[in-house]
């Protein structure tokens, strides 16, 4: 079973902090981690491949400190990482994104599964899985919670969804985006780790990917961010203590009655 | 160049889930009304469906000029890839300027491989949406790195131009049941159909684990809950204002409470009427998938919690006297009220 996962590295939001004047991120010095649903893909795809056998490769595109990303990812278990980084990846949309990760697959694959977390904490827009897989060709499905292979010709997975749990088989090869309660992610092994510092991680630039200039980074997205600003939280903070208290619930349940709510519980 | 964005209407993705239409439907039909008003064009809406629990009539009072149902008992489970190449055929068919859906699970699957498809670009999760007077391209506004910045965000080039809404951004007004447009029957070839993809079945949540996103009320737990047992006050205050129980990360990854209940970066992103964060300090992750709430309450014993911050009444002692104390003050109003 020939195993890809795909990695985004994000900055790590438990170490942000708020700027109490302007409400907004302090990014500086902020560590940069996997992102976490990925780390639940890379964990699927290592539980696989104890159980089928076969060979997890962890596939991140990025800017050079991306590379601890996938030094990370095999310190973890995967046998071997592809880095794609040029910068004339910057500014990749989704879809330039995928078009990147797709010229990777194509190039080093065929592989049975691919696996990505659904969403990534920085962007959250869950749309890289599904473009990857449209652009491979090949089925997928999103919102995953459980993986089921069938042999080596297909899987059944559930998917968690609004209204419930759906279940829906999938022929090999296929993309799979995947939730936190899937699995637990494993701590790295000491071994993982002596090999993680050892690696050397070839780069694939855009010329190796052979991906046409036009189909990557800023030329190659439809999508064009034209500005950036700072959400205003238009709130006044009501802050009651010690006996106040009493005085703070009356406010509250005054404000719960005139918008609706009230009325709408059952009465227990 | 104008002629270029002369508009040939937009397309709004319906969803219909188990027989059900999502409110967000209403929501986006109308909103598409007041884009479509700016361009001068129309609006369409696409259903697929097997059952259908309104009238597909009922979206033309909300704005609709055309409504075309594709009815099929194969459209009773989800199927990605067939409802991807059925918004792909209609969308070659009409050739709309813009193409909005719903962010749910189905909409944020289906929109990304038609997006794909079409090689276009696609704005995820956008909560705001305009039209540049100048250009008379759509501006897509959407919050980033949770909700810590916005950024509006357009497709200069490329054809359509293709967003997922956020469901609860938008005010669904008052339907107009004067207003007039068609209904139309889509009749669909079998292969349409074929789909690598097997649905095997939908097995539906029930009780506490309904989805907490359509709720209008919701009250999360965090560490300040200190166990599982201590969920029921949250439970019983929910129930008396007929919302649902959240949690922030740290409940959930203590296993107090299930991951469908998770609210922040990693878990659901939610902006019910009220929300109230009981024992949750209020981390960025926390407060990414809450902060567009209408109300925001805090109950906390540490006044510096970050929480306070966004909050606009907090109280700050210790929720297992105060959570009871607004129990009883709610079901003292509703005596009064009722």
């Amino acid at each position: 079973m020939r195993i890809a996962v795909l990695i985004k590295q994000v900055p790590d939001t438990d170490d942000v902090r708020m700027d109490e004047q302007t409400g907004t991120m302090i990014r500086e010095g902020v560590g940069a981690i996997i992102n976490p649903l990925d780390l639940h893909a890379l964990q699927q795809g290592l539980d696989i491949r104890s159980s089928m056998g076969g060979c997890v490769t962890a596939v991140s595109m990025g800017p050079s400190q991306a590379e601890s990303a996938l030094r990370e990812a095999l310190a973890l278990g995967a046998d071997e990482v592809i880095f794609l980084s040029d910068p004339r990846f910057a500014a990749s949309d989704t879809w330039a994104t995928a078009r990147t990760l797709a010229a990777a697959i194509e190039k080093t694959g065929p592989y049975d599964i691919i696996l990505a977390g659904e969403k990534a904490t920085d962007g959250e827009t869950g749309q890289v899985g599904p473009e990857v897989a449209v652009m491979l060709g090949i089925p997928f499905s999103t919102y995953v919670s459980r993986v089921d292979p069938e042999g080596d010709a297909s899987v059944v997975v559930s998917r968690t969804v609004e209204d419930g749990t759906e279940r829906q088989r999938l022929p090999l090869p296929c993309l799979l985006t995947v939730l936190r309660d899937i699995n637990e992610p494993a701590m790295p092994t000491l071994s993982g780790k002596k090999k993680a510092r050892r690696a050397d991680l070839p780069v694939w630039s855009l010329d190796l990917l052979g991906l046409p200039h036009d189909d990557s980074g800023l030329k190659g997205s439809p999508t064009r961010v034209v500005k950036i600003f700072h959400p205003q939280i238009a709130r006044n903070p009501r802050l009651f203590k010690g006996e106040d208290i009493e005085k703070g619930i009356t406010e509250l349940t005054a404000e719960l009655e005139s918008l609706g709510v009230i009325e709408k519980g059952r009465m227990s | 160049m104008r002629e270029h964005f002369s508009s040939k209407g937009i397309l709004v993705l319906g969803e219909v889930r188990s027989g059900h239409l999502h409110p967000a439907v209403f929501e986006l039909t109308a909103k598409a009304r007041l884009l479509a008003d700016d361009l001068g064009s129309d609006v369409s809406v696409l259903l697929m469906y097997s059952d259908i629990d309104v009238s597909p009539e009922r979206l033309v009072s909300y704005g609709a000029d055309r409504v075309l149902c594709a009815s099929d008992s194969r459209l009773r489970l989800f199927d990605q890839e067939v409802q991807s190449r059925i918004l792909f055929r209609t969308i070659k068919d009409l050739e709309p300027e813009i193409v909005l859906a719903p962010a749910t699970t189905s909409g944020r699957t289906v929109m990304p491989a038609v997006a794909a498809m079409l090689r276009t670009g696609l704005t995820a999760d956008c909560t705001g949406l305009d039209i540049d007077p100048e250009t008379g391209q759509l501006l897509q506004t959407r919050p980033a790195i949770g909700g810590n910045i916005m950024a509006t965000i357009r497709t200069p080039e490329h054809r359509p131009q293709m967003a997922t809404v956020r469901p609860r951004t938008f005010a669904i007004p008052e339907p107009d049941p004067g207003r007039k447009g068609s209904v139309t029957g889509m009749s669909l070839p079998d292969h349409c159909f074929e789909s690598r993809v097997v649905a095997l079945g939908l097995e539906r949540r029930s009780g506490d684990d309904v989805n907490i996103q359509d709720r209008d009320v919701i009250v999360s737990g965090g560490k300040g809950m200190k166990r599982s047992e201590n969920f029921h006050l949250l439970r019983d205050l929910a129930e008396l204002l007929g919302g649902g129980v959240g949690a922030s990360r740290m409940a959930v990854d203590h296993k107090w409470i299930g991951y469908p209940h998770q609210v922040g970066l990693s878990g659901k992103v939610v902006a019910p009427k009220v929300y109230f964060a009981v024992g949750i300090s209020g981390s960025v992750q926390h407060l990414a998938g809450m902060h567009t709430a209408g109300l925001i309450v805090a109950i906390n014993k540490d006044p510096e919690a970050p929480i306070f911050r966004v909050a606009d009444i907090g109280l700050c002692g210790d929720l297992f006297d105060i959570v009871p104390r607004i129990v009883r003050s709610v079901m003292a109003r509703k005596e009064v009220s009722g």
